[in-house]
């Protein structure tokens, strides 16, 4: 089955992001496709490379990229409210990609089931 | 990674429970509604709980230097997006009735909506 | 399976859990995560509101969320507890999802 997800909120103020990374995780384990997780309002903030948690954290940035790394994960942040708040390619991190409103309303044609994480 | 999508009409719902101005959720998930009517989708918007502040009559923003955003649900018919609906229960509980409202809407009470949602292929909460 | 309804909001903070039953269609099916899976421990203030959606409605919780809070020996009889394993499943086998954020 192909899931899209879409997380509202930014990395460590919310659990969202933790539970989105756990839902993909599980789901691609089991066999399931990854189609597109989308970042939307302060979920923008996942995508930044200068995230630099304590050592004995987990690293919420590079989980992500690492998911796309290893199974082709379309990473995409939302370029409308990425600029709101500061995220452009040129603090992107690895994996992630700029893009518009309409590859979240495109995810959720395409797959069989959106997911949402937020506040 | 292009798929051909034209012909797949699915049923969107945007879910609004936020209040506007405290929160950024209300004018961002408005941007998300107004991108997805190019995509000639079957889209509904649904006002429940604090969201149907959203909709209230006479938000003047000035004092507080934020951008009033609420013109844009009086635009959405001409995006053809006419579906909306609020949740009676929700209304009234805030004191509210239809001519407190920006925008016509459609009035549905809980159980009405829950058969709503439940018709719905894809709903985006904010 | 009928619509997936995720509530991730304590009951006592948010009224998430109180929306959410009240336009959750009979059959559906309700999962507490994060905050929300507060709703199913015994004592809580939702527990009779938990024990009638159980009537209609199969409940189930997030056990990596109820032990991360130190609340999974408290669980309220009937719920059903699921990993992320389990959370993919419900995805996968409801008709659709609805997130009350």
């Amino acid at each position: 089955m192909k899931f899209g997800i879409l997380i509202n909120e930014g990395p460590y103020n919310h659990q969202a992001a933790d539970s989105a990374y756990q839902f993909c995780k599980a789901a691609i384990e089991k066999g399931h496709e990854i189609d597109r997780v989308f970042f939307y309002h302060d979920g923008v903030n996942n995508a930044t490379k200068l995230t630099e948690p304590p050592q004995d954290d987990r690293n919420i940035v590079q989980r992500w990229s690492k998911l796309a790394e290893e199974h082709s994960v379309d990473l995409v942040v939302c370029v409308a409210a990425g600029l709101r708040r500061g995220i452009v390619d040129d603090n992107l991190a690895p994996g992630f990609r700029i893009s518009g409103l309409g590859q979240l309303v495109e995810s959720g044609i395409r797959s069989d089931r959106l997911v949402t994480f937020g506040d | 990674m292009e798929e051909d999508m034209s012909g797949t009409v699915k049923k969107f719902a945007f879910i609004n429970r936020k209040a506007p101005y405290g929160t950024i959720y209300a004018l961002e998930s408005l941007e998300v509604v107004l991108i997805s009517a190019a995509f000639d989708q079957d889209v509904s918007l649904v006002f429940a709980d604090d969201g149907v502040y959203q909709l209230k009559k006479g938000q003047a923003t000035k004092a507080v230097g934020m951008k009033n955003f609420s013109p844009t649900y009086r635009a959405l018919e001409g995006y053809d997006i006419e579906k909306l609906y609020v949740e009676k229960e929700s209304m009234e509980a805030r004191g509210l009735t239809t001519d407190d409202l920006i925008v016509d809407v459609e009035v549905l009470d809980a159980a009405e909506m829950a058969a709503l949602l439940e018709e719905q292929d894809v709903v985006l909460s904010f | 399976m009928q619509m997936l309804h995720i509530v991730n909001k304590s009951p006592l903070d948010r009224n998430a859990l109180d929306s959410a039953m009240r336009m959750a269609k009979p059959g559906s099916t309700i999962l507490l995560i994060e905050d929300g899976v507060y709703a199913v421990t015994k004592g809580n203030k939702a527990e009779g509101q938990i024990k009638e959606a159980m009537k209609n409605c199969s409940v189930c919780a997030l056990w990596p969320d109820l032990e991360a809070r130190g609340m999974q020996d408290t669980v309220i009889d009937g719920v059903k507890q699921v990993d992320y394993n389990g959370f993919v499943d419900l995805v996968a086998e409801s008709k659709s999802v609805m997130s009350w954020l």
